[in-house]
């Protein structure tokens, strides 16, 4: 396949780009979806094609084409150079590139089972068990399970030399159950909402116990219904760790990332309340916190050999002991401020152009457990999995839901309470974190459906996260 | 198209006898020109040929979707969805494929927007960019085309095509933003000037923010806002599988709305920007959802439909098995008032120019949080008299519409912009008499 992308890039080259990268990607996935017991959805896809940028002068050009042929892909070169070509009618500061290493390489996924050679029906036969065991519990209305997978193969060349394939294999899955009320619906999720995903083969799935979990997601389900609502105040509050990763995913990887910081991002996915300047000084949160960017960790959803640029994957150091450290970047918006590449650079399949995506940005473990925490807190609120999310455009002022939470009084878990959610903003909210649990509830959660973008592309990212304290939170916000 | 048609039926020949299957391939061009710090960085054009299969042996159904463009990748697309049917257990509720049925002549096609260079659009940008002198402007203005044919093995055959044009970006002061946006057929039809000065007035007139607190507000919503309301009642309501799940809000024949609103879901409008059929291939139709403020439809694919009983309104989403049927082709009756006369109205309240990033907390009640963006901005006695940076709500969508809460309905819909993306709303302003506001977008 290099041929194909050698062929783009030489058609670039000869359009007049400055530089230019191809990358032929073939993507297969299998997903499959139950409800109440019966099968909803079983699909497989399979996409195939090259996907050219050529830089010229300010801007990038970039043109995809299903058809895998030398001529296409010549084709796609030239016309990556005549629209970036097209972009100088409202120029700006030609864009550089921060140097990286020239390498040809190749890098494949850590797996054990290939999860496209798990018989299907063993996989939709176990969805169906769990949907069941759900549906066993009286007043479940809405009993869902599903898995999908995930095969890429991708060759990049760029005009620098480099000629890289990778293989990369993606696991994952999970359920919910649903009880409906009189005017309110109440649902419990395993091992998190969406699922949980991960780098790897079948193996991944297997980590989690479907199987085990299932009566009890229901159980608490219908136990909401008649708990009491939360009620408005501030207190200590206590957060499980998937929703603790997506903590971390909004206020925390979405403000760092560089395009974003710049204002390459301003009209859509926003920008950030982060200022270069003060890289390196700006306060994030407290003490406890250190976060890293790490696309090396084995396992974890944002892990990968090599980025879309060829960028070899590296773990940047974000926030050390709450300073603000580090950025997520590309070539691209690394040499426009001044900084090195990260290799954070990825794209959605063949048919979108790179751009700067979350790796694994996750907080470093602390000590002790969760039931230490609880032990040690006199009064406030436990969290567990996520039910909303909303973050406004410079990932400042947020809010989410929560599935479930628990009163915590004199160091133990009390009232079941309904309805959860709490607010905050960013560095306010870090700056209380007090207390973090350690490496054995260190989990690599993974964030599957990340939007950025336009076109509009959905990343895979991963945030590995343990327990976690913050104080004073304004907790029970509701219409 | 008799090349594509070739094409479909040889894929049905390779199913074979006693197999029902639906094939559905879209192919077009699309093609995007992005812009921020005032200058285009990001230029981008696919070429689009996606198949997507359903196939059920017995009542044993898998689907299968991919790229395609040669014969080696049809017959093992076939052979996947052929071989993942087989392992499934029977599906009580597989409604089986349409039967034949003439499919609406209905195009909404501009065959230069099919054909616009990147230059084209770069001229847009252009104009957009110089209708904020001295401000950074951002966004993108994207043309692309869509063909979409479709047959099944009951010899129904539908084909149709269509083209949207879009531009929509912010100008920024440094301590503010304005936005501006419209949808259109046809590129040509895109006023880029006009839209970039709407987004510059925006931003200069919110330079000078102070703060207000907290609380319950009358508001003026702009086309966007109720673009997003309108979206989230189709997707999160008036779906067919979400009602009959018990997930929905919906109370057929009530009156649970405010007697001005209505909400029709009208792919066949003149003004229309999709093909008339759906992913199942059944013709797309005008359903009624909200009348005079009376609930009154529901939206269907032929699994719903069979569960209930009547016929599909032909809502079926590409790959829409888990999410359920959706209006995407939704017109909101628009009233007699500018936005001028309905900010006279208001003695105290907010006009919002766009939210940002909604999500349920529950669906029954589509209570609701997200922020405003872009253009928040105190009413007083009658007249805009400043800027509020961002705010947070928390707000039932179903609440705010509800009887007597509309005090005005704009005479100004168009095709705007919403939480799910452009092109699916043609919505006009709105006047409501309350919306919950829980906070500060800092602090």
């Amino acid at each position: 396949m290099f041929e194909y992308a050698r062929a783009a890039v030489e058609g670039a080259l000869a359009a007049g780009a400055t530089y230019a990268d191809a990358r032929v990607v073939i993507a297969k996935a299998e997903s499959m979806e139950v409800l109440n017991q019966a099968v909803e959805s079983v699909g497989s896809s399979e996409s195939a094609g090259i996907g050219v940028r050529a830089l010229i002068g300010s801007s990038w050009g970039f043109y995809a084409t299903p058809s895998i042929t030398n001529t296409a892909a010549r084709v796609a070169g030239e016309r990556a150079s005549e629209i970036a070509r097209a972009s100088a009618m409202v120029p700006g500061e030609p864009i550089t590139l921060a140097d990286v290493p020239v390498v040809q390489a190749s890098w494949e996924t850590p797996h054990d089972e290939d999860p496209f050679a798990v018989p299907l029906g063993e996989k939709v036969d176990m969805l169906i068990r769990v949907s069941k065991t759900m549906q066993d519990v009286e007043g479940i209305a809405l009993a869902r399970a599903g898995m999908a997978f995930y095969d890429t193969d991708k060759w990049f060349v760029s005009s620098q030399g480099s000629e890289i394939h990778q293989h990369i294999v993606e696991s994952g899955g999970g359920y919910d159950a649903t009880a409906i009320g009189e005017r309110e619906t109440q649902r419990r999720s395993y091992p998190q909402s969406f699922g949980q995903y991960a780098t790897g083969g079948y193996e991944m799935v297997r980590l989690w116990d479907y199987e085990g979990n299932a009566q009890r997601v229901a159980e608490e389900a219908i136990q909401l219904l008649s708990a009491d609502v939360m009620e408005e105040r501030e207190t200590a509050l206590i957060l499980e760790g998937s929703q603790l990763a997506l903590q971390i995913h909004e206020s925390v990887g979405h403000a760092i990332e560089l395009d974003r910081i710049l204002g390459w991002e301003a009209a859509f996915a926003g920008t950030s309340h982060l200022e270069l300047e003060k890289l390196q000084t700006h306060k994030y949160g407290s003490e406890l916190m250190n976060i890293t960017a790490d696309a090396t960790l084995p396992g974890a959803l944002g892990s990968f050999g090599y980025d879309d640029e060829g960028t070899p994957a590296q773990r940047v150091d974000i926030v050390k002991n709450g300073t603000w450290v580090g950025v997520l970047s590309g070539r691209d918006s690394a040499a426009r401020a001044g900084l090195p590449p990260g290799g954070m650079v990825r794209a959605d399949g063949y048919s979108r152009l790179p751009m700067v995506r979350m790796t694994n940005v996750g907080l470093l473990p602390g000590e002790g457990t969760l039931d230490d925490i609880i032990a040690d807190t006199d009064d406030g609120v436990y969290m567990a999995t996520n039910r909303s999310w909303s973050i406004d455009d410079k990932r400042l002022n947020f809010q989410f839901g929560t599935e479930i939470a628990w009163e915590i009084k004199n160091g133990r878990k009390g009232r079941l309470l309904k309805n959860p959610t709490y607010t905050g903003i960013t560095p306010v909210f870090w700056g209380t974190l007090d207390r973090l649990a350690g490496e054995e509830e260190w989990v690599h959660w993974g964030t599957p459906n990340c939007g950025k973008g336009q076109p509009m592309q959905v990343g895979h990212t991963g945030h590995s996260a343990s327990p976690a304290r913050f104080s004073n939170v304004r907790v029970g916000v509701r219409a | 198209m008799t090349h594509r048609h070739d094409m479909l039926e040889k894929v049905l020949d390779r199913v074979g006898s006693g197999v029902e299957a639906e094939i559905r391939l879209s192919t077009g061009v699309e093609s995007l020109t992005r812009f921020a710090n005032s200058f285009i960085h990001q230029n981008v054009s696919e070429e689009v040929s996606t198949m997507s299969l359903r196939v059920a042996l017995d009542g044993r159904v898998a689907s299968a979707s991919g790229t395609v463009t040669d014969e080696e990748t049809l017959e093992r697309l076939v052979e996947t969805a052929i071989d993942a049917a087989q392992r499934q257990p029977v599906d009580p509720d597989w409604p089986g494929v349409a039967s034949p049925s003439i499919t609406p002549a209905t195009e909404h096609w501009d065959a230069e927007t099919a054909d616009a260079a990147a230059v084209e659009r770069a001229r847009k940008v252009k104009e957009f960019v110089d209708a904020g002198p001295s401000m950074e402007a951002a966004g993108y203005c994207s043309s692309s085309s869509s063909e979409v044919f479709f047959v099944n093995t009951r010899g129904h055959f539908a084909a149709g095509r269509a083209t949207t044009a879009i531009l929509d970006g912010i100008h920024q002061t440094g301590r503010s933003a304005g936005s501006g946006h419209q949808t259109d057929r046809a590129l040509s039809g895109i006023d880029a000037h006009a839209v970039g000065s709407l987004a510059a007035q925006r931003a200069v007139d919110s330079v000078e923010t102070y703060d207000i607190k907290p609380g319950e507000y009358e508001v003026v919503l702009s086309q966007e806002c109720v673009a997003t309301i309108a979206m989230f009642l189709g997707a999160y309501g008036f779906n067919a599988k979400v009602y009959d799940e018990g997930m929905s809000f919906v109370d057929m024949d009530t009156r649970q709305f405010d007697e001005s609103f209505t909400m029709v879901d009208d792919a066949l409008d003149g003004r229309g920007l999709a093909v008339p059929f759906d992913s199942e291939g059944t013709s797309r139709r005008r359903v009624e959802l909200v009348v005079g403020g009376v609930t009154k439809g529901l939206t269907h694919d032929r699994r719903t439909a069979k569960k209930a009983g009547v016929e599909s309104t032909g809502n079926a989403l590409p790959g829409g098995d888990t999410f359920g049927p959706t209006a995407t082709q939704v017109f909101v009756d628009q009233g007699e008032q500018t936005v001028d006369d309905m900010i006279a109205g208001v003695e105290r309240g907010l006009y919002v120019a766009t939210f940002n990033y909604c999500r349920v907390l529950d669906p029954k009640s589509l209570a609701v949080t997200g922020l405003t963006r872009n253009g928040t901005f105190v009413i007083e006695n009658g007249k805009i008299t400043g800027a509020v940076n961002g705010l947070r709500f928390t707000q039932s969508f179903v609440e705010a519409l509800g009887p007597d809460r509309i005090l005005g309905l704009g005479n100004d819909a168009r095709w705007a912009d919403s939480e799910f993306g452009p092109g699916m709303i043609h919505s006009p302003s709105v006047r409501l008499s309350s919306w919950n506001f829980t906070g500060g977008t800092d602090g």
